[in-house]
């Protein structure tokens, strides 16, 4: 505000570092190319023409954990995916998000037996749940928005805390 | 029962002393567990029932005798035919021989029912699970194994359930 | 949680040849999360430099228990799994386990309800097909096939949303008939697209067919013979690639497929590129069925009048105590089926999909089983993926179709 007022259109702009960072985050999320099951299909159709989610800066599906900040878990977990999944999470660099794509993800959706992880909570820390079975993909869309605005207000001092 | 069916499951009964059964059209063929091999055998190289189609299990527990009926659904593409051939096994952990030399898809839908059902198929060249991780303990498809519910957590009980469920480390 | 185990060669001792054991050859492995392995698939890949010596599938990863699942619940709650077991073919799946209960309880389909389910499960078959080319020619790097597929398929899924108010999971079919009757803008919607349809295949067509690009990765690799495939259970267009004329709607017909005119592309060479190459054709049959049912789409009820199995309209509740009763029995005990198994079938877009399914007298299934075609089709990849090398492997693994859902249950 007020260094621009003074010095005039000069092409600068004062902000803090972390409204910076954040919104670089926030701009270039690089999701895994992890499908799991039926909400892969949706996440496929998120990313194909008509909703198109590179307008949010989402266009690279990066296949190696170790490209990618975002982990959207579409699908059912099953005891046998548990550890594979953990392993792909640990392989991610900081910072990373997970979005629980799906009532599967979520919580179990309609499997509540022996296969299954209730909900993919019980894997890895998950920041974004989002409904529906499998959710629209402007329900995935609406998902990844709500991360935005988390990743935004994110701070230093928490995210210091976090990985200390 | 189909008139291409009855000169088979006439066959089948001499040669095996099977019984059979009808039920909407279709003929199941009740054999004893040795003989399978052989009717399996029988059926393809003679009666062209050239796809098993299907290769599944029942469980009849708490009944022990028979505790499990293997069965076999086999297609014929040149006739348009299908028959369900039925192996009755007893006991908690049973044997059956395998019929890969028959067909070979019975390679991993034997492995699934070893897996899910603890069959032991005799012969059988890979004896691992195939769908459940290894290591685990029992067979879920078996009656007396549990569903595996868990209560799901709602607000009223967030907190009971929280202290059960586990989490992550960051 | 368990640990993930390193791959030990000892393991895999009896499957692979002896010269892994000595280093000479290298034991690789692809997945289970991998961009071309569609889904969670582990492959263990022995390699002689870049030559596949032997593959060894690894499957379980999305094991659901939905067999299990299954027999914990009622006949008509027990339909909603099916959706999610092959997640392309969702309405097939449900008209195969709808069939089987109503082979299962003698139970008759209106007209009406047979022609509407023809015509959606002809649908679904497309924008199955529609999903593999589409990843077919990811897979083979042809970027543009993905977006156009799934331009079409966004169509097929907006009349589905139409119908049944879900784009995937749509629990429309219902044991004696259909969910409710299709609204006035359906015949508009499915005409709309038979109109651009058979464009946009010709369109792929000049875009793959004869792409010499696409081509050369297809033509002779992954040859999979007549007999090989019938002992290994191939079914579907995969079997009807290798010569093998067999299509459960010609040879057996259900819901009236007798009564429309189509053919069976059946190819006799095998190899990736007939595999391609029926698909392709197999789109334009399916066209051909839904015009036909469309135009012959008959007037009348659409689910059944049996009130012992199908649950009374909305509007009658209110009116009839017998209606009333009724429902309330449906919804809270479900019907009982007689202490006896049946095993029903139909062609879905990877092959036959059969339910096994028995009933013990009360209203849950004792046991259903799921002969789901991918799970077949997959176990024929070892025996036809060798000798040839790794990118080969994609190509024909996509060739397969897979569906891991559909493998795993």
């Amino acid at each position: 505000m007020g260094v621009e007022q003074k010095l005039g259109n000069m092409g600068v702009v004062t902000t803090t570092l972390e409204t910076v960072v954040n919104w670089s985050r926030t701009n270039a999320m690089w999701p895994m190319l992890f499908g799991l099951a039926c909400c892969a299909i949706e996440m496929m159709a998120a990313q194909a023409a008509d909703y198109d989610m590179s307008r949010f800066g989402m266009e690279l599906m990066r296949a190696s954990p170790r490209q990618s900040d975002l982990m959207i878990v579409a699908g059912r977990v099953s005891k046998k995916m548990g550890p594979v999944l953990r392993r792909l999470y640990d392989q991610m660099p900081e910072p990373k998000w997970v979005i629980a794509m799906g009532d599967c993800a979520s919580c179990g959706g309609v499997f509540n037996n022996y296969a299954i992880y209730q909900g993919v909570d019980e894997v890895v820390p998950v920041d974004v749940f989002v409904a529906g079975c499998p959710p629209r993909p402007e329900a995935l869309i609406h998902g990844v928005l709500t991360l935005h605005e988390k990743v935004k207000v994110d701070t230093f001092k928490d995210f210091g805390e976090k990985y200390k | 029962m189909d008139k291409r069916l009855e000169p088979i499951v006439k066959d089948v009964q001499e040669k095996f002393s099977a019984t059979f059964d009808e039920f909407r059209d279709e003929v199941h063929l009740m054999v004893a567990a040795e003989q399978i091999v052989d009717v399996l055998t029988l059926l393809r190289d003679e009666y062209k029932f050239e796809l098993l189609s299907s290769l599944t299990a029942s469980d009849y527990w708490p009944q022990e005798t028979p505790r499990f009926h293997v069965v076999y659904q086999l297609s014929s593409i040149e006739k348009n035919i299908c028959l369900q051939v039925r192996v009755p096994v007893n006991g908690t952990s049973p044997k059956v021989p395998t019929v890969i030399g028959v067909y070979k898809v019975a390679n991993w839908r034997e492995r699934e029912l070893l897996d899910m059902f603890g069959i032991e198929f005799d012969g059988h060249p890979d004896p691992r699970r195939i769908l459940m991780p290894e290591g685990t303990e029992g067979h879920p498809l078996r009656k007396d194994f549990p569903l595996g519910y868990e209560e799901p957590q709602f607000t009223f009980n967030f907190e009971e359930i929280g202290l059960t469920k586990p989490s992550p480390k960051e | 949680m368990a640990q993930i185990e390193e791959v030990n060669v000892e393991q895999f001792k009896h499957l692979v040849s002896e010269r892994a054991l000595t280093g000479e050859t290298m034991l690789l492995n692809m997945g289970p999360q991998h961009p071309s392995t569609h889904g969670v698939l582990r492959l263990l890949l022995e390699l002689d430099g870049e030559i596949v010596v032997n593959c060894i599938p690894d499957i379980g990863y999305l094991h659901t228990g939905i067999e299990k699942n299954m027999e914990s619940k009622t006949y008509q709650k027990a339909e909603v799994m099916t959706d999610r077991l092959d997640y392309m073919n969702t309405m097939g799946n449900n008209l195969s386990y709808v069939m089987a209960v109503e082979k299962l309880v003698d139970l008759d389909v209106p007209a009406r309800a047979q022609a509407l389910r023809v015509i959606l499960v002809e649908l679904q078959r497309i924008a199955s097909h529609l999903v593999l080319i589409g990843t077919w020619g990811l897979d083979l790097a042809a970027m543009s096939m993905f977006l156009y597929c799934f331009r079409e398929r966004e169509q097929i899924l907006d009349i589905f949303e139409l119908v049944s108010g879900q784009r995937m999971m749509t629990t429309y079919i219902r044991p004696g008939g259909v969910w409710r009757d299709v609204p006035v803008e359906f015949e508009k919607a499915v005409r709309d697209f038979l109109k651009t349809f058979p464009k946009r295949v010709d369109e792929y067509e000049k875009l793959l067919t004869k792409n010499p690009l696409f081509v050369d990765r297809m033509v002779d690799i992954g040859y999979l013979t007549k007999e090989t495939a019938l002992s290994y259970g191939v079914t579907g267009p995969n079997l009807r690639a290798s010569g093998v004329n067999w299509d459960l709607r010609k040879a057996r017909p259900y819901m009236g497929y007798e009564q429309y005119d189509f053919d069976v592309p059946v190819l006799h060479e095998g190899d990736t590129y007939a595999r391609y190459l029926v698909r392709i054709e197999e789109f334009r049959q399916s066209l051909r069925i839904i015009e036909q049912a469309l135009n012959k789409l008959p007037m009348g009820p659409v689910r059944s009048e049996n009130r012992k199995f199908v649950p009374p309209p909305r509007s009658e509740i209110g009116v009839s105590m017998e209606s009333l009763i009724h429902h309330f029995k449906l919804w809270t005990e479900g019907f009982p089926a007689p202490k006896n198994s049946i095993y029903s079938a139909v062609e879905s877009p990877r092959g036959e999909l059969g339910m096994y399914l028995e009933g013990d007298g009360g209203p849950k299934p004792h046991r259903i089983h799921l002969r789901t075609p991918s799970f077949d089709n997959l176990s024929v990849l070892p025996e036809i993926v060798k000798g040839h090398l790794v990118a080969d492997l994609v190509a024909i693994l996509a060739s397969i179709d897979i569906v891991l859902g559909d493998i795993d249950r």
